[in-house]
This record gives C-alpha cells, structure tokens and sequence, in this order.
C-alpha cells in the first residue's frame, strides 16, 4: 500500500503522535497463539444444544405439529414452539419505529421461506438435538409460493406476507422511496442520446468463518448471560427483551472478537429464542448454526433488479438518470426497508446530474429473508451504475474514465437527496487511477480539482 | 478462440453511516490510579480491529502511547450504547465518542497537573511520553503516573470523560427524498485488467489497480488490511459468488466451501493500493469509513474489462463463465445474421 | 453411548479421556481438554479452520474420530510457543498484519507449520498449495503467504 501524501496536504496537519502510525494490532497475539476468546470457546457444564426443524416449504399453511415422537427421544430436554414465545411477532427495526412486525420467532400457522424455524429442539447433546429436531411431525398444506421479484408485483400474485397485506414495504412516499430532483423529462427531451439497460444480481452469502451462534447462561441473580457474536450488542438486547417481554436489566450481553461479520450478524435470530431455551430449562443452552444454516438460512445479501436509464449529451454531460431499483427482501422486512431507501439517496452514484428521478422498492417473495451486507443498499447499485457509466462512454464515443471526469461530482454541488457535497474526491482517485494505470487522459482532466468545477 | 486481454475501471463513492433512528455510539474513558485509561465501550470488534483503533485515538487525544491504553467493549453491562458495527460506521462513530470522552478526561488530567505544578492547566501540554510540561519549559513538568496518583489519593478527582457521537434522525421528504442517510463520503477508483478464454468464458484477473481516499488513514498497516482483504472479496463478488446460481430457481445451492465458489490463495490478483487521505471534517482525526466500499469498485471493473476483452457485457451477477459463453454464443449469432 | 478410552500426547503432555464412539478429535480437543485453538468453522472439512498436526500429518480434526488417535502425538497452535518464545510462524503472522478476525488464523499456522516442517524454504506456489484448503474471509491471503515466506525466511537465517 501507498499513501500519496500529495493530495489535500493543505487540508491535512501531520503532527500527530499515535494516529498514523502503524502499530501493531493489541489483538494479534491472542490470534496466533489460539488465545482470543470466540463466543463458542466456552463451555459450560451441563449446556444444552438447541437444534432447529425448519421448513421443507417455500410457502405453506401448518396444519398441525406433533412433537411427542423427539419429545421421546434419549436426551431431549424441551422442545419449543410458537405458543412458547411471549411476544412471537416481531421485527428487528421496530425499535426505531420502522413497522410492522411481520416475522415469527417459531413459524405460527404459516411458512413463508423454505428454511424457517419452525420448532426448537433442546437436548443434552448435539446430535440427540438433530436426530429428535427429525422426528418432529409438521403437517403442511402446500401453497403457492411467489419466488421472484416479477412475480411477487404481477398482478393477482399470492400475498407473501400478510402483516404487509402486499408484496411490498409500504413507504410513506407509496410503493417505493422516491427521489425527485429537477424534471428528468425535460432532460430526456434535450438529450442528444438515451439510453436504457437493466442489471441483476443473485444473492451472496457473507460467509464469516465463524458461523452465527451464541451462548446463554442463567445466572444466579435471575439475569441470563449471552454470549454471542451479535454485530450490534444493544440491538440484540432490546430485541430480545421485547420479544421475550423481559426486563431489559435481566439480559447481558456479552461480545468479544467475532469472527467475520460483514453484515451477517446483525439479524436478531439466534439470541432470542436461546436465551428463552436457558429460561425454561434453567441451562446453559448453545445455539450455533452449521455452515449449512449459514450458507442457506441467514440472511444473504438480496437479490436486486436496476433499470437505468439516462440522458447524455454528446459532450459527455449526462443531463437525466432514471432509475428504479427492487430489491428482493425474501419473506420478511429484517433490515430490506431501510436498505432500500439507503439505495435511493445513493443513487445517481457520485456524478452530478440536474434531473434525477428514483424509486427504489423492497420487495417481498417466499425466499430466504435478505438483509445487510458490506455494501448494504450500494454495492449492487455501483455495478450497475458504473457498468452504465462505460456503456454510456463508449455509446458518445468518448474515453470512460474522462467521461466520469465530466460529470463527477465537486464540492458543493447539490446531491439528489438534497445533501450539499462536502470533502469530495473523486477526481483525485480517478487522477492517481489513471497514474497508476498509465490510463492516458487528456491533461485538462489532470489539472481539475474536486474542489471547483473550474476546467470544466 | 484465444485468450483475450481487457481492461476496464470504475469510480465510486460510499457514505459513512447508517441513520436509522438517529445514529448514536457512547464512550467512556477514565484512568487507573497510576495514570493508563481505560476505554469502555458496546461497540463490536468484528476484526477490523476497532479495538486497536480506538486504542490509538484515545491515546492521541489525552497525549499517551497507545500501550496505556486499555479498551473494553462488547459488553452491555459496562459499555455504554452503540448503535451497533455496521454500515463503516465503527470507526467514525465510536471514534468520535472517544474523542469527546478523551478530551474531558484530558482536561481533568490538566487541571491536577496544574494544581500540582502551580501553574494554569492552560499552560500545560503532554509530551507523547507519558510526561505533562509547562509549555516553553519543558524541565517543568510531571509525569501522567504521578498526576493520576494526585489525583486519586490527594485531590479526590476522577480523571475521567464521558463521549457521544449523535447524527440525529432524518425523516426522508415523502414527496423529493430530501434525506441525510449518512455522513461524510469515501471515494474509490479501479483499474482492472482481465484475461478471457472466449473458449471456457473462464475470466483471470490479472491485475487491480485501487485508490481509495478514506479521510485519514488512523493507522496504515490496519488500513491496509481491510482495503486488500475488501478488494479480494469484490473480484470474488464479481465472478464467483452466490447462494443461488440459478436465482430466483431456489435449487442448487451451496451449503459447503467447496460448492460457495471464492477465489483461494492461488486465484489472487495482483492487487495494488494507493490511499488518499482527504479529512472528512466530521470525522475523527479526519477518518471515513472504508470498510464497505473498498470492496465494490472491482465489481464494475471487472465486468468492464470483460467487455473490453470480448465484447459482451454481463450485465447480471456473477458473472461465471457460463453466462461469458451464452453472450459470446448469442453474440455470435447476431454477427452471423448481420453478415 | 458407548465411551470409549484414549490416550494421546497433545502438546507434548499426556492426555487421556474417555469418549463417545464417535466423536470428532475437533470436539475432544475444545469441549473436553479445553483446547479451544482448533476453530469449528463447517465440520464438514471444507474450511480448514480446525487444522491440527497428528503425528507430523496436518490433519481436520472435524473429520478424524478421536478414538483413531490412540497413540499419537498432537500438535494443536496452543502449543506452539515454547516458554513463552512465539514459534517464528506466530512471530511472522504478527509481523505480516495477516490476521484481521483471527479466527482462521490457528489452522492456517498449523497448515503452514506441516509445510515448514518438510519443506522448510518453500516456494509460493508451494505455501499457497499448502494453505489451499483453509479459507479465510478477511485478509485475502496475500498478508498470509507473505508471512509464512518470511516465517521460512527468518527460520533459514536463525538455523544457519
Ligand atoms: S471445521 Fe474442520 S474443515 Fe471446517
Ligand atoms: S482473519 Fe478472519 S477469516 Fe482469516
């Protein structure tokens, strides 16, 4: 790695004693003697191992669930379902306000992702867990279940969600987060060209080498400890204490290093319905996801759908962008309404452009509920921008990287979402790029700045 | 059929921040009786190394080495709130806390000082070392040790600070989306160069050329850890990854490492990294959150250069090389009718 | 369940236990002995992450029963540092910066261990060879071949 220091040096002071300096990481040590403490280098005498029957169904009406055959099973402790949880409906962001609660800790009369839990299995051991967790009868009534973004929107579709009433989050703007900034019609009208394209992507999986998990403890005083590798501590405990209508003084919540997160754990899934699983036995229990349940049941990064289309004039100024933007939240909100609306304001990217028209909708289907990823609301919408970008470039003839030197954005230039620009540098980036990569510009584009729009 | 050379970039931007209901992190610091400080925190290190970082603020700020500094965190009891470490938000967040809660505890530390040496704490100033001194008399002075001891067994001072970090709650216009998401913004830019086997469709990258400017760089070598890890996981975003590769077909997807495709250590790009450092004025000590963003300008490059290469554009993700094969195939097709 | 009795050395002390036929040597290792270096990222032997040397084999321990290892000598990361000395593959992943989350780091120090134990001055191709099977989400690997080539470096200077 290099710094080039040369950039904004008048807007740095280097007199600093510890910040810039390459310490060596406190943590390092415990990593490379096997000392740091994951949630899961614990154990406690008498734990229990929770295990999970989860849906065979996409989409499907419980008809009844007979658990007296894992209830016999050598070494079942307990066995949980919905009628056990205190307050079953919940969602993550209800804590801010952003309703309804649209998610069942233990599926209730309904399956809508093939993969939701359904009954916990308590047992003394893992194993007795899984092999009871496959005796556990649910009788399904197969329904239809809608599996794409077009086919949760197309008219007369079956309702995912009930508690949306709709296959869509509901914004106080309507169906989508819109953004409005000057007339993108009249910018289509004055551009020399236009051009529409749309973008796709599948879901991903973070895969941190340590899967989600955690482990509770009835202690003494009647509070219950959690160990856990949650991404946000005070997340998880207020969820909790909602969802198991406890007191939120009798939860602690218990971190430390956790082995990967990008995005993956912030979901509140697994704490919950362990820590009720400790309260009703008074044990120690372990709920650890299998790298299968990581892969296929915690909440990828979504799946998402751009259409984009944009105005340029043949001096490579882009005069209108157009965008609608799905994004497939699977059965259940988790983080998706705020993702999509993160993609909004994200939205024309980082170029100015007078007219500029969004919407940006979450969308539900009967697939594995989606939520934050590094990258969350973003990531899929830069591949699309900037693949759009190059297309664009090459449609008006000109060099791609010169083209973005066009409409870049500069300080003080209005954002779409109303947000002045401040401590811009895309410029600079694209400059050292083209240093870096012998991309050869013209020098005009070498001597602009992000802080004027002289030279342009 | 020939293996083809292409090369494409990309240029992004990434905001800092998630603002949900407001976008709070606390922070307390206080020192032990023989002058280290301690840092209490609910943030979670997710091996970014916040830790370390919030180490090395606290430190700045109060004028100590990072080594007297202790930082507790990830734990409800003894931490104050944090929203939570997501959305590259730790760093500036959390780091904004500490700042505020050092600087209290700073200035508790210079008025004992004061007291001590008879002088006014706003003639004081700390040497890095571990040492107050008057400032022009350097011979003048006390060590942090000791004024830490005054202040517990003389004074009866808490030599202590208490930090908050608040972006308050934007409530998006219905009508324009007039909103503040987030804060200050990182930026990107990335060259990549790839090789097609228009054969195979199978795509190398052989090169990515980053530049990320990221506010400040707290400390390097961390930086650097996350920009290259990140730049690894957006080629592997680009061309390898999904829990379902016939999406929205539910079917065949990977519940192992061998069936979820990521490049191994033999896949690797050679991957360069130049950082630019623009301080974000909200920022501490100038900072942006690069976590995110430094894994999304490949993406786009990739699929850039794959199209510079062989002419067709995938304009869906990954980008594997079955979907490489289909376009070549139906690409053609098209010239054939063309002809 | 059947428990059954044995005996190995682990870090060079004595160890014996009785356990269930059929448990995994990754369980024994943290549940029973309190080892917890071995990390369980999949048990299903597609990670890496519960790397262990047995009888100078590096080995997933997610995947060897521990009733097979009656006899043997084990080495796990926890026992690396001899007299609070790191071993200089500990030394050179600290140097290097190659661990961010450091949970994949204690297999991918024994991986890299049984490389430098046969082939103490390796090529890159042969250390990426040798940690090919060990995953890692946060580094991207290059930190990490980095420091074992100078792990092999620096032991090669302090041999000669
Ligand atoms: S836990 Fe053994 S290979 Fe993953
Ligand atoms: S350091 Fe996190 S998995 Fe390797």
């Amino acid at each position: 790695m290099e710094l080039r220091k040369t950039y904004f040096a008048d807007e740095r002071k280097d007199d600093l004693h510890e910040i810039g300096q390459p310490r060596p990481r406190s943590d390092a040590l415990g990593h490379v003697t096997g000392k740091t403490a994951f949630f899961a280098d614990r154990s406690f005498p008498g734990m229990l191992h929770l295990k999970m029957v989860r849906s065979p169904h996409h989409h499907a009406r419980i008809r009844s669930i007979d658990t007296s055959a894992a209830q016999k099973h050598p070494g079942v402790v307990r066995i949980l379902t919905a009628k056990d949880v205190p307050h079953n409906l919940y969602t993550i962001l209800i804590l801010i306000q952003v309703g309804p609660e649209d998610e069942h800790v233990l599926a209730e009369d309904k399956v809508r992702w093939k993969g939701e839990a359904v009954v916990a299995v308590l047992a003394e051991t893992e194993r007795a867990a899984q092999e009871a967790a496959a005796k556990v009868e649910v009788d399904y009534e197969v329904l239809d279940p809608v599996l794409s973004i077009d086919a949760a929107l197309a008219p007369g579709a079956p309702i995912v969600n009930e508690h949306h009433g709709r296959n869509y989050y509901l914004y106080d703007s309507g169906e989508a987060r819109k953004v409005r900034f000057g007339d993108v019609e009249a910018g289509f009208a004055a551009a020399d060209h236009i051009l529409e394209q749309s973008y796709a992507s599948a879901p991903i999986e973070h895969a941190p080498t340590e899967t989600t998990g955690c482990i509770v403890v009835p202690e003494g005083s009647g509070r219950f400890t959690c160990y856990t590798n949650t991404q946000a501590m005070f997340f998880t405990l207020d969820n909790t204490s909602i969802i198991l209508q406890m007191p939120g003084q009798q939860l602690h919540m218990v971190g430390g290093t956790v082995g990967g997160g990008f995005g993956g754990k912030v979901d509140v899934i697994v704490e919950p319905i362990a820590i009720l699983g400790a309260k009703l036995t008074g044990r120690p229990v372990s709920f650890v996801y299998s790298r299968e349940e990581e892969m296929q049941i915690s909440s990828p990064r979504a799946a998402e759908k751009l259409v984009i289309k944009d105005g340029v004039m043949k001096d490579g100024r882009i005069v209108a962008r157009h965008v609608k933007a799905y994004i497939d939240a699977g059965a259940y909100s988790r983080h998706s309404p705020y993702g999509a609306q993160k993609s909004a304001a994200h939205f024309p990217g980082p170029y100015t452009i007078p007219n500029v028209w969004v919407d940006s909708h979450c969308v539900y289907t009967n697939r594995t509920p989606s939520s934050a990823m590094r990258g969350f609301g973003v990531t899929i919408g830069d591949f699309a921008l900037e693949v759009q970008m190059d297309k664009l470039a090459r449609l008006i003839g000109m060099d791609p990287l010169e083209f973005r030197f066009v409409n870049a954005y500069r300080d003080g230039d209005m954002k779409a979402h109303r947000q002045p620009t401040e401590g811009a540098a895309l410029v600079e980036c694209m400059q050292e790029a083209a240093r870096a990569a012998n991309w050869p510009i013209d020098e005009r584009f070498m001597a602009m700045s992000s802080r004027t729009r002289e030279g342009l | 059929m020939a293996i083809r050379h292409g090369r494409g970039v990309a240029a992004i931007n990434y905001p800092t921040g998630m603002n949900l209901g407001g976008d709070p992190t606390q922070a307390l610091v206080h020192s032990t009786p023989t002058g280290n400080f301690m840092v209490s925190l609910s943030s979670v290190d997710l091996g970014q190394g916040m830790k370390q970082i919030m180490a090395q603020i606290c430190a700045e700020t109060i004028g100590v080495p990072t080594e007297r500094v202790i930082v507790d965190t990830a734990d409800t009891d003894t931490g104050p709130h944090c929203m939570g470490t997501f959305a590259s938000r730790g760093t500036h967040r959390a780091g904004n806390a500490v700042i505020q809660a050092a600087r209290e505890a700073r200035q508790v530390m210079l008025e004992v000082a004061a007291e001590a040496l008879e002088v006014d704490a706003g003639d004081l100033e700390t040497d890095g070392t571990g040492n107050i001194q008057v400032k022009g008399a350097p011979s003048k002075s006390i060590s942090i040790f000791d004024t830490a001891l005054i202040a517990h067994f003389k004074l009866g001072r808490s030599i202590s600070g208490r930090g908050m970090f608040l972006v308050p709650r934007s409530y998006p216009e219905a009508a324009t989306g007039a909103m503040k998401p987030s804060t200050c913004y990182a930026h990107a830019c990335t060259v990549a160069d790839v090789e097609v086997d228009d054969e195979t469709g199978e795509v190398t990258v052989l090169s990515v050329k980053n530049v990320f400017e990221i506010g400040r760089a707290l400390n390097p070598k961390m930086v650097e850890q996350q920009l290259v890890g990140g730049s690894w996981m957006g080629i592997s975003h680009a061309l390898y990854e999904t829990t379902e590769p016939y999406y929205p077909a539910r079917e065949h997807g990977p519940t192992d490492f061998n069936e979820y495709l990521m490049p191994g250590p033999g896949d690797l790009a050679k991957t360069e990294v130049i950082v630019l450092e623009r301080p974000a004025a909200d920022g501490p000590y100038g900072a942006k959150g690069p976590g995110e963003m430094c894994a999304n300008p490949q993406i786009p490059a990739i699929a850039n250069a794959i199209f510079d290469a062989v002419g067709v554009r995938i304009d869906t993700l990954p980008i594997t090389p079955e979907r490489i094969l289909r376009a070549l195939k139906a690409d053609g097709a098209a010239a054939h009718r063309g002809r | 369940m059947a428990k059954v009795p044995v005996q190995f050395t682990l870090n060079g002390s004595e160890k014996a236990e009785f356990v269930e036929s059929g448990a995994t040597l990754l369980d024994v290792l943290r549940d029973k002995i309190g080892d917890t270096s071995p990390k369980a990222g999949c048990r299903q032997g597609t990670c890496g992450s519960c790397s262990v040397i047995v009888d100078g084999e590096l080995r997933l321990s997610c995947l060897t029963l521990a009733e097979t290892c009656e006899g043997a000598s084990i080495v796990t990361t926890a026992g690396l540092a001899e007299g609070g000395v790191l071993h200089p593959l500990q030394r050179a992943f600290m140097d290097a910066f190659a661990t961010q989350c450091g949970f994949c780091t204690p297999g991918m120090i024994m991986a890299a261990k049984a490389l430098l134990d046969r082939n103490p001055d390796p090529s890159r191709d042969e250390v990426v060879e040798a940690i090919a099977g060990n995953i890692c989400r946060c580094t991207g690997y290059e930190p990490i071949i980095e420091a074992v080539l100078s792990a092999a470096r620096s032991n090669s200077i302090s041999a000669a």
